[in-house]
């Protein structure tokens, strides 16, 4: 199955198409401008009914489903740590109708032959839809471009060097132009390599008291300002990835202010945990962009309020037990997070009265498919059902044996969560039932 | 939109999955409050005497297990350590390893497992890795004593060097110390400031401004650039040049010559009546000269006959139980 959105192309595979009506959730839909109790008729995966709930339900609430724009499938390569299967039905189990896969794998997605073959595999084994970044660079070498026009016309849903920053700024002023010839967005990893040499935590009194090498905040945002310069000068749209440093949140604000198309996307583990969490050395807490301090942390819950950041991205990224069980400094980089996003950031943050749920809802729907031109999942009569079924009462303990991921490298084992994903529907097909 | 919002804590203790025992472990200062620190000083002091007996043997671990595993060359630290549980009787196995770095973290999983097989009852770890001591104490049922890991910690260093200046000048409490050099990459100048705060001290560290890591000041010290505020310390305590930091390229440093000349301890720099101190080994005539050293002033020999009662005292005081406090149960986390 193929669902063509803007140009780009998402993958999945094919089921019946799902029949199911959905009495008395809560629905909250803020691009319908939607928040009532209602049931919700679906018939052949499409949305055919929303009548007022005949008996409210108050513990479900039924939203669109979720985007994540920044996934690692690890496929190929590490089809140990994740598969587009795997990966696809946690993303299932986490609510979420349409995943973008990151292309740093082993080969790299940057010809039309690796993305051809995981767009076959996609067809096959995806749980919900999928979408696959190319690499700007070939080999993510930094140094030649890769054949963006042919990778976009395969369906490569835009760009990204993700887990590396496009050092050279002439290379990057180059891949800026040659983007607009493929008609897509260019994903930035922003980061300064000879600033964040050696280091392997946010620098601060936290890493100043434990020895571990200082990844600065500065690192990131440094590069922030170089492309958004450079987005100016060649008048072209960019966004910018697991943003995490208050500097970077405030360049991205003022480039939005002065018309400039830069977009943003923050992860949950930025959002509710700060550097503090290194004391323990559990290399869980250990990922790039680092965790920072919690004036970060509240510039970026402010520009993911105000509208600044756009969209919440997990930055899902599986690594193997033994990989991980490695003492700080040499663990490498990245944490799980599909399957506990939605009731990690509704314990963490809607409960506790930091952030609206209404706000949470559309930066992980709407916000994050109007970067990459995406049709965003809407509960509307004739829309395909893209659907997130959600327990908000029901408590859980994330736990290392519970994940559908390869993976169970998460920052949440043994926390106790509020409210659970119960069922998703992708393009109008049941992707996961508890 | 409520402005300031508390980070609720996601680590709580009660809902960590149970270590493999409620040992304790000496992995930070920071795990030690001011009782703990008093107690181990207090027991060195008892050892101390025992030093000038004749026999010098104390029947008091007879039957217990220490493993000394050490991945990085000592020479001090080492044979204390083993000296010390010798001459408490205890039976001593010494592991010297040079693990690769790549496959560091595994291997030393594996051998914590290895070891574990013979029921050691203390494990004393010097490894290059931040960290690694942790890793021990989550796979070997042991008490694990953490002898330097990476740019950390060295607990037994900083308990050292509190006996030594608790026995020149009678307290801790009010003395001013100021530790000068590279405070950057050492795990000696970090388990001294917190000791140091923790017992009442005033500490100024001294070095070039890329040696002296931003926000080390949360720590409850002062910091600065200009060598000459060592005059007004009681105590200037010389933190090693670590060559290997030097090199073209890395730039912390302009040169060793420039910072010999800016920041060596000389004898014109100090004050009369000043103590020096210095953890070993000693770059004669880069961070210090080879006059101050070997003067009077210089309390370097002390420390290393009070680096052989420390350690007593800490293996002693594990494994005898004093108060259940020393250990931070989120540092030794399971993993998975």
């Amino acid at each position: 199955m193929a669902l063509a959105v803007g140009g780009a192309s998402l993958w999945c595979r094919s089921t019946e198409p799902v029949d199911i009506v959905v009495a008395g959730a809560r629905v909250v839909d803020p691009l319908e401008q939607i928040d009532e109790s209602l049931d919700v008729t679906v018939e052949g995966g499409v949305i055919t009914a929303l009548e007022p709930a005949r008996a409210p339900r108050p513990r479900l609430l039924l939203t669109p489903g979720f985007v994540d724009p920044h996934v690692h499938l690890r496929t190929p390569g590490r089809e140990d740590e994740e598969d587009i299967a795997s990966g696809t039905a946690a993303a299932a189990a986490g609510g979420y109708c349409a995943i973008l896969a990151m292309p740093n794998t082993d080969p790299v997605v940057d010809s039309a032959a690796v993305l051809g073959a995981l767009v076959d595999e996609a067809k096959t084994h995806a749980q919900i839809p999928v979408g696959f970044f190319a690499s700007i660079t070939r080999e993510l070498a930094g140094e030649e471009l890769s054949d963006m026009v042919e990778l976009a016309e395969h369906g490569a849903v835009g760009f990204t060097d993700d887990g590396l920053p496009v050092r050279s700024a002439g290379l990057m002023r180059r891949a800026l132009q040659y983007s607009a010839a493929a008609g897509r967005v260019l994903s930035l990893h922003e980061e300064e390599p000879t600033l964040t040499a050696g280091g392997h935590m946010h620098e601060g009194a936290v890493s100043a008291e434990l020895g571990i090498g200082g990844w600065p905040s500065i690192g990131e945002s440094v590069m922030v300002e170089r492309d958004i310069a450079l987005a100016q000068y060649e008048g072209r749209p960019l966004h910018f990835m697991h943003l995490s440093a208050h500097e970077s949140v405030d360049a991205l604000r003022r480039a939005r202010n002065v018309g400039i198309g830069a977009s943003g996307e923050v992860s949950p583990h930025h959002l509710c945990l700060t550097d503090e969490a290194i004391r323990s050395l559990d290399t869980n807490f250990k990922m790039s962009p680092p965790l920072r301090s919690e004036a970060d942390r509240q510039a970026l819950l402010g520009a993911l309020r105000d509208g600044t950041i756009e969209a919440i991205a997990t930055d899902h990224a599986p690594h193997a037990l033994h990989e991980k069980e490695l003492p700080f400094e040499e663990a490498p980089m990245g944490v799980t997070g599909l399957e506990t996003a939605f009731a990690v950031l509704y314990s963490e943050l809607v409960l506790p009265g930091v952030l609206e749920l209404e706000v949470l809802i559309e930066r992980m729907t709407s916000g994050p498919a109007r970067i990459f031109s995406l049709a965003p999942p809407r509960i509307a009569v004739g829309e395909p059902a893209n659907l997130a079924l959600v327990d908000v009462e029901q408590q859980w303990r994330v736990e290392a044996d519970g994940f559908r991921s390869r993976s169970a490298n998460s920052w949440l084992l043994g926390q106790q969560l509020t409210s659970r994903v119960v069922m998703t529907i992708a393009g109008g097909q049941l992707a996961y039932a508890a | 939109m409520p402005e300031q919002t508390s980070l609720r804590p996601l680590m709580r203790d009660e809902l960590l999955p149970p270590s493999r025992s409620n040992r304790r472990h000496l992995i930070s200062i920071k795990d030690l409050g001011r009782p703990d620190v008093e107690r181990v000083l207090g027991l060195a002091r008892t050892f101390a005497t025992s030093l000038d007996r004749d026999v010098k043997k104390l029947p008091t671990l007879r039957g217990r297990t220490v493993v000394n595993l050490f991945y990085e060359p000592s020479t001090r630290t080492s044979a204390s350590f083993e000296l010390a549980a010798k001459r408490l009787s205890a039976d001593v196995m010494s592991i010297k390893s040079s693990g690769s770095s790549a496959d560091k973290g595994e291997s030393l999983k594996d051998t914590a497992l290895t070891l574990g097989a013979y029921d050691p009852d203390i494990v004393v770890i010097r490894h290059a890795s931040i960290g690694a001591p942790n890793v021990v104490a989550r796979h070997v049922d042991a008490h694990v004593v953490n002898a330097g890991d990476g740019k950390h910690q060295h607990p037994t260093q900083a308990l050292l060097d509190l006996f030594t200046m608790d026995e020149e000048f009678g307290s801790i409490e009010g003395l001013h110390v100021a530790i000068v050099g590279d405070v950057l990459h050492s795990r000696v100048a970090r388990s001294n400031v917190q000791a140091l705060v923790l017992m009442g001290a005033h500490v100024t560290l001294v070095g070039p401004p890329p040696l002296i890591p931003r926000g080390i000041e949360a720590l409850g010290c002062e910091v600065s650039h200009d060598i000459d505020v060592i005059r007004d310390a009681d105590v200037v305590y010389v933190l090693r040049m670590q060559r290997e930091r030097m090199q073209a390229g890395a730039n912390f440093v302009s040169s060793l010559r420039e910072y010999t000349a800016r920041w060596g301890v000389t004898a014109e720099r100090l004050a009369s009546g000043q103590r020096v101190m210095h953890p070993g080994p000693i770059n004669r005539g880069v961070e210090i000269t080879p006059e101050v050293a070997d003067s009077p002033e210089s309390m370097i020999q002390r420390q290393v006959r009070s680096g052989l009662v420390v350690r007593m005292a800490v293996l002693y005081d594990l494994l005898t139980g004093g108060p259940v406090a020393a250990v931070a149960p989120s540092a030794i986390r399971e993993v998975a």
